[in-house]
């Protein structure tokens, strides 16, 4: 803050308080030259006013406000730039990124300064800090089966997962069922935890424009048998015809390729619904699907023990 | 000073409102109007860019359906809100925002950095009906977002009031505004608002 508005604060903020002291004493005084108690001459429809000095409790009490205000001016950061004998303060708001944000934090510790937010993280770092790390040292298959680590797992899942997910993780359309052993992009842990760190991007091309409806349809048909479905000898003979488009991404028996995120199309789990009119909607105009990444969000310590909550999901003896 | 009494003012209905007026007035001249000349509250934190044209239009739709009614955008600097939401939201976050949406009642979470967090998708059928993704949601549905279609007519006009208040706007992002946001519905507007929010602070980092 500059020296100007530092001074105006200054001078604005002890001049009330000099001003209402003043204004007390004044107040406080007897000029009426009318004895305490006494009428003041003063009446209204048969009301006369005494001259009552101000009440004791009351004047005690504006006292005791003057004493807090001048107590905390001096020890808090109220007076402009003078940052107060504690030095102390709620939080860094002065920081422009991140990294100076966690800067600041390093700078006030060093000095010794009473930063009400970096105490409670630092207080919370000493307390869980140690968990985490310990969680951090095990492989996501021992903590799969670490009770403590599930409960922490599942609450953090609960509270930034279950949004997509769901709160018993069996996802909804267009959203992966995570208890049901069925894997987009791999289920083992390393795969889980990249799709957490880094998110995930899947996309499916529309084909509307490439196939009539009439193929579409065969297609969707030849789809719906890949899972053991009872359809049309015809329709998925002729949609087997033009799957070799598919097979690209799907490969040619369907099973899906975890390197590219394509479903297995043989195991009957439908991420956008499984009847013939969803399937043709799929490949009429495709489907995206987006995993958020979450490394900057939650850190690499949380998401190794979320990691371990949903392999635990499909990994339960 | 004893010749003025207190009676001056009861009996003068002018000077007591005067006098009203500066003791009402000190606490903000004090609190108030230095802040209006401060850096932190100037200066845009590094790596803030204005909203595109369609995201100003996202958040004029923000502000119609009166999501600020129960979402705040404010992170306060307590550990209990910055588990949740993450890193404490900052003035300098805020400097073009005219006007601010911080709120100051959370029926619903507080939305100051829930860009990126979640899928366009999710937005989309969050917003159609909360409740068929989250089944415990009192958040009403808006459905009738992905029906209206953004015409783009006022958006030049808007991103150019922005520019007077201080938005750094330059005239090819203006000249573009129509074209960009012509087509649109108010859902891919609003949802690109969404996806903006308080993604700044994690991308200066990069």
């Amino acid at each position: 803050m500059s020296s100007f508005w530092s001074a105006w604060i200054i001078v604005l903020t002890l001049a009330t308080l000099v001003a209402l002291i003043w204004l007390l004493r004044w107040n406080m005084k007897n000029y009426t030259h009318i004895e305490e108690g006494q009428e003041m001459d003063h009446e209204f429809d048969g009301i006369v006013e005494l001259n009552n000095p101000l009440p004791k409790w009351w004047t005690y009490l504006f006292w005791a406000c003057f004493v807090w205000g001048f107590l905390y001016l001096a020890l808090f950061p109220g007076l402009g730039n003078f940052s107060g004998l504690l030095d102390w303060k709620s939080s860094n708001q002065d920081v422009q990124s991140l990294e100076e944000s966690r800067q600041a934090m390093e700078e006030a510790h060093e000095k010794g300064m009473i930063v009400e937010y970096d105490r409670a993280v630092r207080a919370a770092e000493e307390k869980y800090g140690p968990i985490f790390e310990a969680f951090a040292e095990q492989p996501v298959e021992e903590l799969a089966k670490n009770e403590d680590a599930l409960d922490v797992g599942q609450r953090l899942f609960l509270q930034n997962c279950a949004q997509c997910h769901g709160s018993n993780a069996m996802g909804g359309q267009g959203f992966p069922n995570l208890t049901d052993d069925d894997w987009l992009y791999g289920g083992e842990p390393n795969d889980i935890k990249t799709s957490l760190l880094q998110g995930r991007r899947g996309n499916m091309a529309p084909f509307g424009e490439q196939f009539s409806d009439k193929e579409i349809n065969e297609l969707a048909n030849y789809v719906a048998s890949l899972s053991g479905r009872d359809r049309d000898p015809d329709l998925i003979e002729a949609g087997k015809a033009n799957f070799a488009v598919c097979s690209a991404c799907h490969g040619a028996d369907g099973k899906g390729n975890q390197q590219l995120g394509a479903p297995n199309l043989t195991d009957d789990v439908w991420l956008y619904g499984g009847s013939i009119n969803k399937i043709e909607e799929t490949i009429r105009y495709g489907r995206s699907g987006v995993m958020p990444a979450w490394k900057d969000i939650l850190g690499e310590d949380k998401i190794h023990v979320i990691s371990a909550y949903v392999y635990s999901l499909s990994n339960d003896e | 000073m004893s010749r003025f009494k207190h009676e001056f003012v009861e009996k003068n209905l002018g000077w007591l409102s005067i006098l009203m007026i500066i003791a009402v007035s000190i606490g903000g001249l004090v609190e108030i109007t230095p802040l209006l000349f401060q850096k932190q509250t100037n200066e845009p934190i590094k790596g803030l860019q204005p909203y595109t044209a369609l995201e100003l239009e996202g958040r004029d739709i923000y502000i119609r359906e009166g999501c600020n009614n129960c979402h705040s955008q404010m992170i306060r600097p307590f550990r209990a809100e910055t588990e949740r939401y993450g890193h404490y939201s900052l003035a300098g976050e805020h400097v073009w925002e005219f006007p601010h949406l911080w709120g100051s009642k959370r029926t619903g979470p507080d939305l100051a950095r829930v860009g990126g967090r979640y899928s366009d998708e999710w937005h989309h059928v969050h917003l159609m009906n909360p409740r068929n993704v989250v089944p415990e949601s009192n958040m009403p549905a808006f459905p009738w977002l992905a029906e209206n279609t953004l015409t783009g007519e006022d958006t030049a006009k808007k991103m150019e009031v922005m520019r007077t208040l201080g938005v750094p706007y330059k005239d090819e992002d203006i000249a573009g505004a129509k074209e960009a946001v012509q087509g649109e519905t108010e859902m891919d507007a609003l949802i690109a608002y969404l996806q903006s929010l308080g993604t700044a602070l994690q991308q200066a980092d990069k």
